[in-house]
């Protein structure tokens, strides 16, 4: 009983660590949970089509046709961006290979000298000038990578990100570098998408009751009265978020920094990304280049698995990136490990570290907890300072 | 045999003795570039200024693909116009970059840094975080 190997092509997303889900032979990249992302397509795809079928009749016919035309072109883009935001990478970092890795932590012995056996190492951290600004750059443990200016990891979905501005559970993915301007978008046109929905069914509800009264008309049109509760309530929420965002693109600040106060203007630190000029903020968040995605997704590589077995895909590969550090972490703690844990080390090993920083805003998923909510009741903390 | 300096070669029977990561300069802020400061390993191999050369040359290509101007300014307003569909036919102007840059590392490879026992690998294929410089050993020199 020999072991043979085969050596099969697979693509490299069936390799890539990391929580996300992956469809359409690598194409389509999003989080693992889906639930709510699949309510707000329900939402979206449901409340225009009882405005299509109860409201644009009435309205094309009485008022213009150009109204459920438009209101078709908003509903496409509304769409487009949707899934856009979902789908796409939202500007993950790959993760150090071993050389890469092993290199890193000979560069961060060297720096630190000798450490006295008992006491701690020194946190590791980074510090980098950007435009007259001290910044730090964290050493992500499960990456083991310093992360990039601005780039934050996000615990949902076990990857580092770009840019990372928070993760949606709306959309069912981090929010990030290359899918900022997508999101934004989104919020943008769904605000308008909203708005218009709710004043066309006023104006179809006043139209009708002039002519046949009002209870009349809600019997006739049944799906208008749950159309205005649906974009009342989402109203609301959607255009405070897309306000939100534009105040952040304004400033060139990210979700995640603003939720941080990393440059609310404490110890004179200023926002050094910022060019200071609104309309340049604003062009160089929606305007600016396309960013590539640098996880290549469907590049092939080879597998080794012996004949014998039927081996998932996630078994044994030639390209052995680390899954996770749950049995890898060093036993440092970082700077946010208080004293007095120390002695528990052992366990806190076993966890990544400083969970609270790395998590985005919400990842538990009520709908109330959404990430909107959170991040306005931070805009009322801060200015509650 | 060892006169043979073709990458396939090289890759399939040289050892590798070391690879030095070529980090990322952040003092313009997040725009792609890299340190040109000349790592000590490569000291042997090759000249200060070869390397500086090509690392500025890299430097200033992401620059190009990062530049924030009239071009990409309209790149962007079109693809918005066009719920940016029109990405799915047309290649953005950073893939352009990226396409001249790997054609440019492959040059560099083949006329300066495989004779030398050294090979560069593109960024990108690192998620734009290092230069990666795979130093072959030296087997001229004999044993």
């Amino acid at each position: 009983m020999s072991a043979v190997m085969i050596t099969r092509k697979v693509r490299k997303w069936e390799k890539l660590p990391g929580k996300n889900t992956f469809c359409c032979d690598g194409r389509v990249m999003m989080a693992r949970q889906k639930g709510v992302f699949y309510l707000t397509l329900f939402l979206i795809i449901g409340t225009c089509s009882l405005f299509f079928a109860f409201e644009c009749p009435y309205l094309a016919v009485n008022l213009s046709p150009a109204i459920p035309v438009f209101a078709a072109l908003l509903f496409l883009f509304v769409m487009a961006m949707l899934l856009r935001t979902s789908f796409s990478d939202p500007g993950v970092l790959p993760r150090a290979l071993p050389e890469e890795a092993t290199f890193i932590e000979m560069e961060i012995e060297a720096a630190n000298g000798n450490v006295p056996a008992g006491q701690r190492p020194p946190p590791r951290i980074r510090n980098v000038q950007i435009n007259n600004q001290i910044v730090k750059l964290k050493y992500c443990y499960t990456c083991k990578i310093f992360r990039p200016p601005r780039a934050s990891h996000c615990s949902i979905c076990d990857n580092c990100v770009d840019r990372f501005d928070h993760h949606c559970p709306w959309v069912g993915n981090c929010v990030g570098k290359r899918n900022y301007r997508y999101f934004y978008l989104f919020t943008l046109s769904l605000s308008l998408l909203t708005i218009y929905i709710f004043t066309f069914d006023i104006v179809h509800v006043v139209m009708r009751s002039v002519d046949s009264g009002f209870l009349n008309t809600l019997k006739e049109t049944p799906g208008t009265v749950l159309e205005v509760l649906v974009c009342f309530f989402t109203l609301w929420s959607v255009v405070g978020l897309t306000g939100f965002h534009t105040y952040l693109i304004s400033l060139n600040q990210t979700t995640n920094e603003d939720i941080k106060g990393s440059w609310s203007g404490k110890n004179r630190v200023q926002n050094p990304y910022s060019h200071k000029n609104i309309i340049k903020n604003c062009c160089e968040v929606l305007c600016g280049p396309a960013y590539p995605s640098v996880l290549d997704r469907r590049g092939l590589m080879q597998e080794d698995s012996p004949a014998s077995e039927t081996s998932p895909p996630s078994s044994s590969s030639m390209n052995s990136v680390p899954q996770t550090t749950k049995t890898t972490a060093p036993l440092i703690p970082n700077e946010h490990t208080p004293d007095d844990v120390k002695p528990s080390i052992a366990d806190s090993a076993e966890k990544t570290p400083s969970p609270k920083e790395e998590e985005s805003p919400a990842p538990k998923l009520p709908p109330l907890a959404s990430p909107e909510t959170d991040a306005e009741t931070s805009i009322i903390k801060d200015k509650a300072h | 045999m060892a006169e043979t300096h073709s990458l396939q070669d090289m890759r399939q029977q040289a050892a590798i003795a070391a690879k030095v990561f070529i980090q990322r300069d952040y003092t313009n802020g997040t725009v792609c570039q890299f340190q040109t400061k000349f790592p000590s390993e490569l000291e042997t191999r090759i000249d200060k200024q070869q390397f500086e050369e090509t690392v500025r040359t890299l430097n200033n290509l992401y620059a190009e693909a990062e530049k924030l101007g009239s071009q990409s300014y309209l790149e962007g307003c079109l693809a918005c116009l066009t719920a940016y569909t029109i990405f799915l036919c047309m290649e953005t102007h950073y893939e352009k970059v990226l396409k001249k840059i790997a054609k440019y590392i492959q040059e560099q490879n083949d006329k300066i840094y495989a004779p030398r026992g050294l090979l560069l690998t593109d960024p990108i294929e690192r998620g734009l975080r290092v230069i990666e410089i795979t130093i072959f050993e030296d087997r001229s020199l004999g044993r």
